[in-house]
């Protein structure tokens, strides 16, 4: 029988490998099958630039227009939360420096571990309200799709069982921790094939409708 | 139009398939933000008005056929095929609560462009057959007589001779190598022939050469509402050999803002080269004219009015300022609606969804958007350029019983020119 040490082994390395290249793959995959669909040409005379409107456009979308604030006011500052809570959680805690320095041969400055926590447990509630909210508000759970849970559910797991690691609360460590760096492998599993793929293409997205109102003179 | 069928639709709606659609049904996260910005869902709260949901068909073509997990995915019978009964449901959706305002669009977060990517399902859609009558009837006046509402050259030769006679000048028709060239739209030769007036009355006071042509005097394109390319294509092309035939310098755009996009920024791809010739909106020159001080009026319009921004003038157009500057040349108590310019409401008619019978119902529910717009503001007139805008803002209006006038910007112009 596998023991929580064997586990842990193997979600270290076997795992961390398939998954890593799955990831990798799939994502440049995915990204290559987009952009070599190519696109024609525009050939009506400029009225301005789609290179500063393309890049313009990729930060001021993260900005809601204020109308769109008034309606939207909760999915904006839910979804807002979360993002933050989750970049910040993933770059900067020590352990994770640790591991992208052993990968990627350079590291950074971590956030103290106590504040790390506290992110974590708003940017789950974060995520519990905008899944309680795509169930409850007709639109969101109109649209919603087998999808759309799956991403939720890999992402929630991925952060519970990190926080859970971090208190030891299931005893072996090596198990906790084990599920969380499995948890972690089943995101990236499946993250080219789902919409967590926005991870990257909103920058294409954002740049393409950019660049055409770059074209047209219009400022996004 | 060749013959339509499911499978003529599907290819299409393939061809239609590029990098931009690509990255946008990517990155869709289902965050619904779409819904609230298009007036068939807030006046209705209905979901299946919410914009992405509208453009399901595309996307299953796109994941089935250019995506490897859709691919898989087909191959395992784990994904369901695009079938025309399912097109023919769509028509609703992609056609008949669709007005193509663009509103979506400025507000996706990860930045889809909804309209581009509507404007494509059109193509699959017409393809398919599943165009809705009214639109295809429109189409179809539109390249036997000239007009999508029919109104051919003889109207349009009829209103010339009125105007001329009751304002005593000379409307110049198929004169060659003037400065300018203006199209009208059908909509002023129907309900709006004084834009002519406005129009002659401006270009002799600015002092410039122009004509207009009688093989090439639309400037709306039927093909581009259907989503048809060869027939926006053959449509362009009219105004492009007119253009071409007269030498002129710049073609001008009438005021409507669908008008505008389809010669403007269109046209040059519809027929593959760019033009000969500029394309400029009326009101991008009466501006330009106002800068260069050849423009000037005189006396000011006392009511307190606001202006109803085309919205492929300012989302698709770029042409947002321009009626602002005009307008404070004439108006003293001009005020803005919370959402304006590029923000603005649309009058729920553009796009086709005013040619469509079976709208109709939907079309003066969400015209309710522009009354709870106007009640805020409390104005007497409302300010518009667009004929399309202000025929339906007309209709609007009536129904919901508001005694406002609806004024088009160039002629307010005119009846200012100074002497």
């Amino acid at each position: 029988m596998m023991t929580s040490g064997d586990f842990l082994f193997w979600v270290r390395g076997p795992a961390f490998q398939i998954a890593t290249a799955i990831f990798a793959f799939g994502i440049s995959w995915h990204l290559l099958e987009i952009l070599s669909l190519g696109r024609k040409p525009d050939r009506s005379v400029p009225r301005g630039s789609r290179m500063l409107g393309g890049l313009r456009t990729i930060f001021s979308r993260s900005i809601a227009d204020k109308s769109i604030f008034q309606s939207s006011a909760f999915t904006i500052v839910a979804s807002y939360i979360f993002h933050l809570g989750f970049f910040i959680v993933l770059f900067l805690l020590v352990p994770h420096i640790m591991l992208f320095q052993a990968l990627l041969g350079f590291g950074w400055a971590g956030l103290p571990t106590t504040l790390i926590d506290v992110i974590t447990i708003i940017t789950l509630l974060a995520l519990l309200a905008l899944l309680i909210h795509r169930l409850k508000n007709p639109v969101r759970r109109f649209l919603s799709t087998f999808e759309d849970y799956l991403a939720w559910t890999v992402t929630f797991l991925a952060l519970l069982t990190g926080y859970l690691a971090y208190h030891h609360s299931i005893q072996p460590y090596s198990l906790v921790l084990g599920l969380h760096i499995l948890s972690v492998e089943i995101l990236m599993v499946v993250f080219p094939f789902t919409k967590l793929m926005h991870t990257f293409t909103f920058i294409i997205a954002r740049w393409y409708i950019g660049a055409n109102a770059g074209h047209r003179g219009i400022q996004l | 139009m060749s013959t339509a069928s499911f499978e003529r639709g599907y290819n299409a709606f393939k061809e239609q398939i590029d990098a931009p659609i690509a990255a946008y049904f990517s990155s869709c996260v289902r965050c619904g933000t779409c819904a609230e910005a298009c007036l068939f869902f807030t006046e209705t709260g209905d979901p299946k008005y919410t914009p992405i949901y509208k453009l399901e068909p595309l996307r299953k073509v796109w994941e089935q056929e250019y995506t490897l997990f859709g691919k898989l995915k087909s191959l395992l019978g784990l994904s369901k095929k695009l079938t025309d009964n399912e097109l023919a449901e769509w028509q609703e959706l992609i056609y008949g609560s669709c007005s193509m305002c663009g509103r979506c669009s400025m507000v996706c977060p990860v930045g889809n462009d909804l309209v581009y990517m509507i404007r494509k399902a059109r193509e699959g859609m017409a393809a398919a057959g599943h165009a809705p009558p009214g639109i295809v009837a429109g189409t179809q006046r539109a390249i036997t007589t000239g007009s999508a509402t029919g109104v051919g050259l003889p109207t349009l030769q009829a209103q010339i001779r009125r105007t001329e006679r009751e304002m005593g000048i000379k409307i110049p028709v198929d004169v060659q190598g003037t400065e300018y060239m203006a199209l009208i739209s059908a909509m002023e030769i129907l309900n709006y022939p004084e834009y002519i007036g406005a129009l002659s009355k401006i270009m002799a006071r600015v002092g410039k050469t122009w004509t207009l042509s009688s093989e090439g005097f639309e400037a709306t394109n039927a093909g581009v509402q259907i989503g048809v390319s060869e027939i926006a294509k053959e449509l362009v092309m009219r105004i492009v050999n007119a253009a071409e035939k007269l030498q002129v310098k710049t073609v001008i755009s009438p005021e409507c803002g669908h008008a505008y996009n389809a010669i403007r920024w269109d046209g040059p791809n519809l027929v593959g080269r760019p033009f000969t010739f500029k394309v400029k909106h009326i009101l991008e020159l009466l501006d330009e004219w106002r800068e260069q001080g050849l423009l000037k009026t005189e006396g000011f319009e006392q009511a307190r009015m606001t202006f109803h921004d085309p919205c492929q003038l300012v989302r698709r157009g770029g042409v947002i300022k321009q009626p602002r500057n005009l307008l404070k040349m004439v108006a003293t108590n001009f005020v803005e609606m919370e959402d304006h310019g590029k923000m603005n409401w649309c009058c729920a008619a553009g796009g086709g969804m005013g040619a469509q019978e079976e709208a109709e119902e939907l079309r003066l529910k969400a015209f309710n958007r522009k009354k709870t717009q106007l009640d805020a503001l409390k104005v007497d007139t409302l300010v518009t350029a667009c004929a399309n805008c202000r025929d339906y803002l007309e209709e609007g209006l009536e129904v919901y019983e508001i005694d406002m006038p609806v004024v088009g910007l160039t002629e307010m112009i005119a009846d200012h020119l100074s002497e």
